[in-house]
């Protein structure tokens, strides 16, 4: 078997609790179908056969028993319960797997839609014999509101393809530092801050392996892949000495050595033979033979076209909820939706199953999700309305969140609101503003740097 | 699942909604697979519905009874066609020699039969890519941005992962060389064979070599075998099929891997050692080599020469598209040689400086011909003129007994889009497709003819190029 899928489905959508605090991020209705849906179709698409799904109790439950979020995969799903305390990071979460771990492993978050040619990823992985293959996208302007402070700083080689460099701001105090051993390998190198990370790992067995060991790192994309990526350009032996070593940034790992991290394949000698008489060089301009003789590689695959949402902010799931009808491939109207007659739809909206839509509404660009009433005269625009949701005659929606089980009275006017789960609205309720059932929405548009 | 992959299959290749069918299909279905088609053209409708309560009722049926079905209905068909033949049948002493799939690509009725057997074999096919000039209009041409690997599952569950990986290799040209091919060849069937469990009711000895027949096929969609790697394989098949049956499974795996290390050891890296053994007689002090792109064995000579301690300086001539000489070049100096660097466009100009010419060779037909890089006849033809010895450096495990006289019929058509070069950010032939009968031809190989040559230094010795068909017709009688 070349590659196991693991799915991180036990995140808590730190960013977006007013969502998230009563339905688990991997619920949430997205174009009517629960998150996790998006990546479980994007592997089932590419041709996996089962997927160990990393989860809390709490979602295991909604899956396989709420009919409204039920998935419809046809994999085979192997659930693995987790605490919802929140300490589990998300490498603490693959040591927790360790044992069924038994060859590479691809590793995807349950907040990605995305619609990228899976095999780049994996043909960087498999070519390369790399250690790490990682997936990011160029940011597209609503879905990541990136805050100055909190930049990605990722450097790549002059082929896009090979990860030099990658750090947070957080992390760094007095600026960037590069290593001069780097420098010296990859002279040209891109340093790019725009970029979204999409949290979809190609990781080796024997990274879990060393995970399994070396319990002190608990966050595959905080400090897991940094690690590796810093690694890449260890000296090999710990006995000599380190010349170039003026940074602070990776003091506490530097404990262990690149020995460790030798991740020898099969019959290891073959191969060096076989890489010494071909021809060919990654890079070139110095006397070094390919790859510059290290074991340890790690790639990205930076997506240019094409569509890649990490849905962890309100923003990012606002726009995934607009953009997810490209993905799913059932009408725009669920066949079990009773809609009367005089009725407006707009082309980029969808109708959940179970839906009652009365005469004279009409919705332009929103979601509605399953089970849900509308009645007479009620007007729906760029708003997403989640499941079991009552709205009375003559309401005005615009550009609003309303959660499930919510009940919006008659004559109601929201503008850019959140309603949150179970909420009542007044009849005749104008629009509210920071008052306790709703909340403003932000959809504000800052530009990623590039 | 049959009819799965039947619809599968026929759809276009897309990465959205399409993936072959995943699990491999056991021999019975294979066997009611091929039934079903002969009796669709036969005319009788069979539902695909009704596809998989045939499979469950047939699979109680014993293999025997439908052996013996097989073998009626072979004769029933051998006998009608006989009769339809009649006198116009060519009579059956003739022997038709076939050519080769790969070089007959614009033969329709090739197309079918090379898309029927990938089909059978569950592998996908790679299209050709772009206006291909007509002189070349027979081979196959790829383009390097679509890989065969868009149209497999991941992960591959009917290719060895291995196999897979060497694939992707082979066309992104991270494996290239006629050596390093083999030997990466050789360790992924390593893999495949420790990988391997016989399945019950088949001998290791045959079902093995069925295995590995999928995956040769979809190597060679990847980029077309060399006549090195076509040697190896032979060998292996050679000695699967030689397992004696009484063998455990393990001692045969274990015997197999053994001969795959001796090949290796004996054909590629002692043969290395003996070749420079000979050439370095013929290395003199004072001398000016001249070598073309890189190759690996030529390298380990002069490489070995100069820690023997022989005083000499080389040239190193280079070409575009794939421009090896580089690494050539780095690995010369990197040892200490003092190297010079130029491009074919001047080896008119150096050849009055060089006293000896060292090629590579990617095979050695049977007819004394030289098969390389592209660019090496030329060279060949240059030094000739110069009055330069010309010495070919091949292992014996290279030579192959096929017959070819110019570099026409026989060659490999490499990604057009590498002839695209930008400089001070213009690119000319961005568009090149957009223009009417413009096409771009990125030979591999080339043929140089055996008056050219001068010496062979094999590990047998050194022979003139005349000598080739002795040394195949010794080695055929050894393999015997």
């Amino acid at each position: 078997m070349e590659l196991q899928a693991v799915l991180m489905a036990a995140g808590g959508g730190s960013r977006m609790t007013d969502l998230t605090y009563n339905t688990p991020k991997p619920m949430l209705p997205v174009g009517n179908k629960p998150l996790m849906w998006y990546p479980l179709n994007l592997l089932e698409r590419v041709g996996f056969e089962e997927v160990i799904v990393i989860t809390t109790r709490e979602v295991h439950k909604m899956m396989s028993t709420d009919p409204k979020t039920k998935l419809d995969i046809k994999m085979k799903l192997d659930v693995v319960c987790i605490q919802e305390d929140g300490d589990m990071g998300t490498a603490d979460a693959l040591r927790h797997i360790h044992q069924k771990v038994k060859t590479d492993i691809l590793v995807v978050s349950c907040d990605l839609i995305t619609d990228v040619a899976l095999h780049e990823v994996v043909d960087l992985f498999r070519a390369h014999n790399a250690t790490v293959a990682m997936l990011m996208s160029k940011a597209h302007e609503f879905t990541e509101t990136v805050n100055v402070p909190q930049r990605d700083f990722v450097g790549v080689d002059q082929s896009g393809k090979r990860l030099l460099f990658m750090a947070n701001e957080a992390d760094l105090e007095d600026g960037l530092i590069v290593r001069r051993s780097i420098i010296r390998k990859h002279p040209r190198m891109h340093i790019k801050t725009g970029l979204v990370d999409a949290h979809l790992y190609c990781l080796k067995k024997a990274v879990v392996d060393f995970l399994a060991e070396n319990k002190s790192i608990s966050s595959i994309r905080g400090e897991l892949v940094p690690f590796l990526v810093r690694k890449q350009f260890s000296k090999m032996t710990s006995g000599q000495k380190r010349m170039d070593d003026t940074e602070t940034v990776d003091q506490k790992n530097d404990g262990l050595t690149n020995d460790d991290l030798f991740f020898p394949s099969r019959d290891e000698a073959l191969l060096q033979l076989a890489q010494e008489r071909s021809c060919w060089n990654d890079h070139r301009g110095d006397m070094s033979e390919a790859y510059h003789g290290g074991k340890l590689r790690c790639y990205v695959h930076i997506m240019d076209q094409g569509l890649c949402y990490r849905v962890n902010t309100l923003s990012a799931y606002i726009e995934a909820n607009r953009m997810a009808p490209k993905f799913i491939e059932e009408p725009a109207v669920h066949p079990s939706a009773v809609i009367s007659e005089r009725f407006q739809m707009g082309s980029d909206s969808m109708i959940g199953a179970g839906c009652h839509v009365a005469d004279k509404t009409s919705i332009k660009r929103s979601t509605i999700g399953i089970s849900t009433t509308v009645k007479e005269k009620v007007k729906v625009t760029n708003s997403i309305i989640m499941h079991g949701v009552t709205i009375e005659e003559g309401c005005n929606i615009q550009g609003s969140v309303i959660c499930s089980n919510a009940v919006i009275g008659r004559g109601a006017d929201l503008k850019y609101c959140l309603v949150g789960n179970g909420q009542r609205i007044e009849p005749e309720g104008d629009t509210y503003s920071n008052t306790k059932k709703s909340i403003l929405l932000e959809v504000s548009v800052t530009f990623g740097l590039v | 699942t049959a009819c799965c992959f039947f619809s599968y299959y026929f759809k276009e290749p897309s990465f959205i909604s399409y993936v072959i069918e995943g699990k491999e299909l056991t021999k019975e279905e294979k066997q009611r697979l091929r039934k079903e088609k002969k009796q669709q053209k036969k005319g009788k409708e069979k539902k695909d519905a009704s596809l998989p309560q045939v499979s469950v009722a047939e699979t109680a049926a014993p293999a025997s009874q439908l052996k013996a079905e097989r073998r009626a209905r072979q004769e029933a068909e051998r006998t009608s066609k006989q009769s339809k033949k009649g006198d116009t049948g060519q009579p059956a002493t003739t022997i038709v020699k076939r050519l080769p799939e790969h070089i007959q690509v614009d033969d329709p009725d090739v197309l079918k039969k090379l898309a029927k057997k990938l089909e059978r074999q569950q592998i996908p096919r790679r299209l050709d890519y772009g206006y291909k000039v007509s002189l070349f209009s027979h081979l196959l041409q790829y383009s390097r941005k679509a890989p065969l690997t868009q149209q497999l599952s991941i992960p591959s569950a009917v290719i060895h992962p291995a196999i897979v990986r060497l694939g992707l290799q082979y066309s992104q040209g991270i494996v290239a060389g006629s050596n390093a091919r083999s030997i990466a060849l050789l360790h992924a069937f390593k893999q495949v064979i420790s990988d391997y469990t016989t399945p019950s009711n088949e001998e290791l000895s045959r079902d093995l070599v069925n295995k590995l027949k999928p995956y040769i096929s979809f190597l060679n969609q990847c980029r077309p075998l060399s006549a090195s790697m076509g040697n190896a394989i032979k060998y292996i098949k050679k000695e699967i099929s030689n397992i004696p049956s009484q063998f455990k499974e393990d001692d045969a795996k274990k015997k197999l891997l053994n001969c795959i290390e001796c090949f290796i050891e004996e054909k590629i890296v002692l043969a290395a050692k003996a070749i420079a053994k000979s050439s370095i007689e013929k290395i003199n002090d004072g001398d000016v080599i001249l070598v073309y792109g890189c190759s690996s064995l030529v390298n380990h000579i002069l490489c070995e020469a100069f820690e023997k301690g022989r005083k000499f300086r080389v040239i190193v001539v280079d070409s575009r598209p794939r421009l090896e000489g580089r690494e050539a070049l780095r690995r010369l100096v990197q040892k200490g040689i003092s190297c010079t660097y130029v491009l074919i466009s001047a080896v008119s100009y150096i050849l009055p400086e060089v006293s000896k010419v060292f090629l590579g060779a990617h095979a050695l037909l049977a007819n004394g011909y030289v098969m390389s890089r592209v660019g090496t006849s030329q060279i060949a033809l240059v030094a000739k003129a110069f009055n330069v010895p010309v010495l070919v450096c091949c292992e014996t495990y290279k030579f192959c007994e096929r017959v070819q006289t110019d570099s026409f019929v026989s060659n490999e058509l490499d990604d057009p889009d590498d002839l695209i070069v930008t400089r001070k950010g213009e690119t000319q032939l961005k568009d090149w497709q957009q223009v009417p009968r413009l096409g771009l031809l990125n030979l591999v190989y080339d043929v140089t003819p055996p008056d050219f040559v001068d010496l062979v230094i094999t590990d047998l010795g050194m022979i003139p190029c005349t000598s080739v068909p002795v040394v195949l017709r010794v080695k055929n009688v050894d393999l015997l």
